[in-house]
């Protein structure tokens, strides 16, 4: 089995395991213990935030250590409702549920929402905030690169804009870190959340990293761990194992770049030999992602015969693989709601081969071929 | 991390945190190595590997507890899940009424999120327990009004390890259809918990107090009757939506098999337990001014809180580093402010200051319990040489009627 679903969820890397055995196997403390025990379970910890700091190049007291991105997304949010309680929350349409989902559910509250348009290539342009939007709004999350078509979106830009109109502003770059360059410094964001189980790290950890320019009201209260930002027994293996990962992070992005970008373009010249179209092609996209799909066939069924020819694939997010609706992030493109019935993702990983994309497009061709016919036969 | 070449205490903090079951370790990697998809992945056997061992743990987490899996929502932690109950029925149901009832000695997660819906408008009633700590009855039901929504009471405490009349407290929420939260973080494994049976709505659980991994637990959620929650997490849409984030795999499995150990080990552990608690409560009160903090018979085996007067509490603890116990939960024993539920019981700062939490597990041994007992013996016995109001205490001085000379 060849697995092309790296932006569902990653494997973990040997050199990520290897540093969060101890953790799972010999006595730990709890870090907020005051023996030994707690003293070097905290201590570890501390060594971990400074890594993933280091990896969006950040302070390490801006790192907040949550259960996932999700729950990163949900807590700046959330954070910031209360804090702030005449928000005006702002969200690109291409947004991950974990996004769109918390905004959408503060307008039951009363919080005034704005969901804004991308162009046909899933690019957000701050001129597509409609001029009644820009007058009240005060929070916006855009995010860096999209899980599904890997569009990478110019941050800084729009964070600068943020910045002049006094509008917070969250980028979501799960997807992004170990793939292209991160840097919150340079960004100038407010807030910033990256997930372990995308790089290589194991799953259940990630971060929310907030400057302190912004009151943030906690999420999860209780313990008073995260100096009472997110309370709860601190996930110790897992956090040892991001900060692993993320130390990771940046060599992999030169990986990517330089031995995987060039996997993409043979792949997706292929593709388009084919026939396929290759949804934001017309812009930057991170090296590993290419999600296209064949007119006139149904992605789920290309999908179902690439596995048992061994390969994993996805047709979107993985969140939403229980749907058969069509991808909103496409929708939002303005894609035909038939073609876009039939995208599938491919998302390669950093040890990728070009034998293996040879391989699989050969098989890709002949599955298209085969059920090209039957979809002729039944016609 | 920098390896310290030390000898380490002896781990009397089994409240706090347990090791990692081996076995529990164990059936985690290969959800680290190989099988590493994401649960939520539809289209490839990565994806229903990694499902199909969620769901297994799901069984495993419910058969402790005798409930339907279906009832069984994963969250990151106890702490989560105490937020999500309190926060999630606290606001689905606040048309019913805008009371909260829970005790004065529940977990701080309890605490700050009951405070939390203070803000949101609901009033609150902290209970003061008994000085055993346990809820009197009748005091319960007169903290009930007619708006009364939601009722939080902990299994088991965390710093006195005192069980409480859960069935009682819940038959009384159940006739006036209030719902019920149940904190068992520090329960499983350690007392029989029957949902089946138990008149409890919600109950929170946590994997690291059960020789699980940190970082992974759980909300059980009644279906019948169907109770229902807000979702506080929103997103992808995980766990029949009540709470979104990529499931942790290798956690929910660690977690699974940490609580299929616990069904399947409890009893002859627990009676293995109890002996050892027994030898340490023998051994230490033979120390003159002890006093236990809790009811010693409604209590779980793992714990023995106890109060060494005329010690000056940071001291003593100075004093035992040989072992490492807590002072006070874990999550506040950073602060040298004395324990709110020692407090609650009526304890004197001073006593409050000077107690100990023994929590003992799966891996103490007898001679860890005889090193304690000899330490402790030894290192109080010279702490109150140097005390004055020890001396005073034994030339018979009462010393809460010292009227002390202002400075």
């Amino acid at each position: 089995m060849i697995y092309l679903d790296n932006n569902a969820t990653t494997a973990l890397h040997p050199a990520v395991l290897k540093e969060m055995l101890p953790f799972l196997t010999v006595q730990q403390g709890n870090p907020a213990s005051n023996h030994t025990f707690g003293r070097n379970a905290h201590t570890a910890i501390e060594e971990a935030r400074e890594k993933v700091a280091a990896s969006v190049n950040a302070h390490p007291s801006q790192v907040i250590f949550t259960s996932s991105g999700t729950e990163s997304n949900n807590t700046i949010i959330n954070g910031i409702a209360k804090a702030y309680p005449d928000s005006h929350f702002g969200f690109s349409s291409i947004e991950h549920p974990c996004i769109s989902e918390p905004i959408k559910s503060l307008a039951n509250q009363g919080f005034k929402v704005s969901e804004i348009p991308v162009d046909s290539n899933g690019i957000f342009n701050v001129s597509n905030i409609s001029s009644e939007t820009k007058q009240s709004l005060s929070f916006l999350s855009v995010m860096m690169a999209n899980n599904e078509t890997g569009v990478i979106q110019n941050i800084a830009e729009i964070a600068d804009w943020a910045r002049e109109n006094n509008i917070q502003f969250h980028t979501d770059a799960v997807q992004a870190l170990g793939k292209i360059n991160v840097d919150f410094e340079a960004l100038n964001v407010d807030a910033l959340t990256i997930s372990s189980h995308k790089i290589y790290g194991p799953q259940g950890v990630a971060a929310l990293v907030v400057n302190n320019k912004i009151d943030v009201v906690p999420f999860i209260k209780g313990g008073g761990q995260e100096k009472g930002l997110r309370s709860g027994t601190e996930n110790l293996a897992g956090i040892i194992g991001f900060g692993k990962a993320c130390e990771r992070a940046a060599g992999n992005a030169v990986i990517f770049n330089e031995k995987i970008k060039p996997l993409q373009a043979h792949l997706e010249k292929h593709l388009a030999s084919m026939g396929a179209v290759v949804f934001g092609d017309q812009t930057e996209r991170l090296p590993n992602t290419s999600f296209f799909a064949f007119p006139r066939l149904d992605g789920v069924t290309l999908l179902t015969a690439l596995d048992k020819k061994g390969f994993a694939i996805a047709s979107g997010s993985a969140c939403s693989s229980n749907s058969n609706e069509p991808s909103h992030v496409l929708l939002a493109m303005g894609i035909d709601k038939d073609l876009a019935q039939g995208a599938i993702r491919v998302s390669m990983g950093v040890d990728v081969t070009m034998e293996q994309i040879k391989e699989f497009i050969v098989v890709l061709k002949s599955e298209v071929e085969r059920l090209k016919q039957l979809a002729a036969m039944a016609a | 991390m920098k390896v310290e070449k030390m000898t380490m205490p002896i781990y009397m903090d089994y409240s706090s945190t347990t090791p990692v079951d081996p076995r529990v370790a164990e059936k985690m990697i290969p959800f680290i190595t190989e099988d590493f998809g994401n649960p939520a992945s539809r289209s490839h056997p990565y994806g229903w590997t990694a499902e199909k061992a969620v769901e297994t743990a799901r069984k495993e987490v419910a058969k402790l507890v005798n409930a339907d899996p279906r009832e069984i929502v994963w969250t990151s932690g106890a702490t989560e899940s105490n937020n999500l109950a309190i926060k999630g029925a606290g606001n689905f149901y606040s048309t019913k009424g805008k009371h909260i009832v829970t005790l004065a000695t529940e977990h701080k997660a309890v605490i700050d999120a009951v405070r939390e819906m203070e803000r949101l408008g609901f009033t609150t009633t902290f209970l003061q327990p008994e000085p055993d700590g346990l809820v009197d009855i009748e005091k319960f039901k007169a903290a009930l009004r007619p708006d009364t929504v939601l009722a939080s009471v902990m299994m088991v405490n965390n710093e006195i390890g005192v069980i409480q009349d859960i069935t009682a407290i819940g038959n009384i929420c159940r006739e006036q259809n209030i719902i019920f939260h149940v904190d068992a973080a520090q329960a499983t494994g350690k007392v029989e918990i029957d949902l089946e049976k138990l008149p409890v709505d919600l109950m929170s659980f946590s994997a690291h107090k059960t020789y699980g991994p940190k970082g992974i637990g759980a909300l059980y959620v009644r279906r019948k009757p169907r109770i229902r929650i807000e979702a506080q997490i929103h997103g992808g849409g995980q766990e029949r939506g009540m709470r979104s984030g990529t499931l942790a795999t290798h956690q929910i499995v660690g977690m699974g098999e940490a609580f299929r150990i616990a069904r399947e080990e409890m009893g002859e552990e627990n009676a293995r337990i109890k002996k050892m608690q027994h030898r340490l409560y023998e051994g230490l009160t033979e120390i003159d001014e002890t006093y236990v903090n809790g009811d010693l018979e409604k209590r779980v085996p793992h714990n023995l809180n106890i109060s060494f007067n005329y010690v000056e509490g940071e001291s003593l603890v100075m004093a035992i580093k040989g072992i490492a116990v807590s002072s006070g939960s874990a999550c506040t024993s950073a602060s040298l402010e004395p324990s709110y539920v020692l407090r609650s019981l009526g304890r004197s700062d001073e006593m409050a200051h000077s107690s100990i939490r023994f929590s003992i597990g799966r891996f103490t041994k007898e001679e860890d319990i005889d090193y304690t007992i000899q330490l402790l013996k030894d290192k109080i016995g010279r702490l109150r040489e140097l005390s004055p109001l020890w001396e005073m205490f034994q030339d018979g001085v009462d010393i809460d009627k010292v009227e002390w000379a202002a400075h």
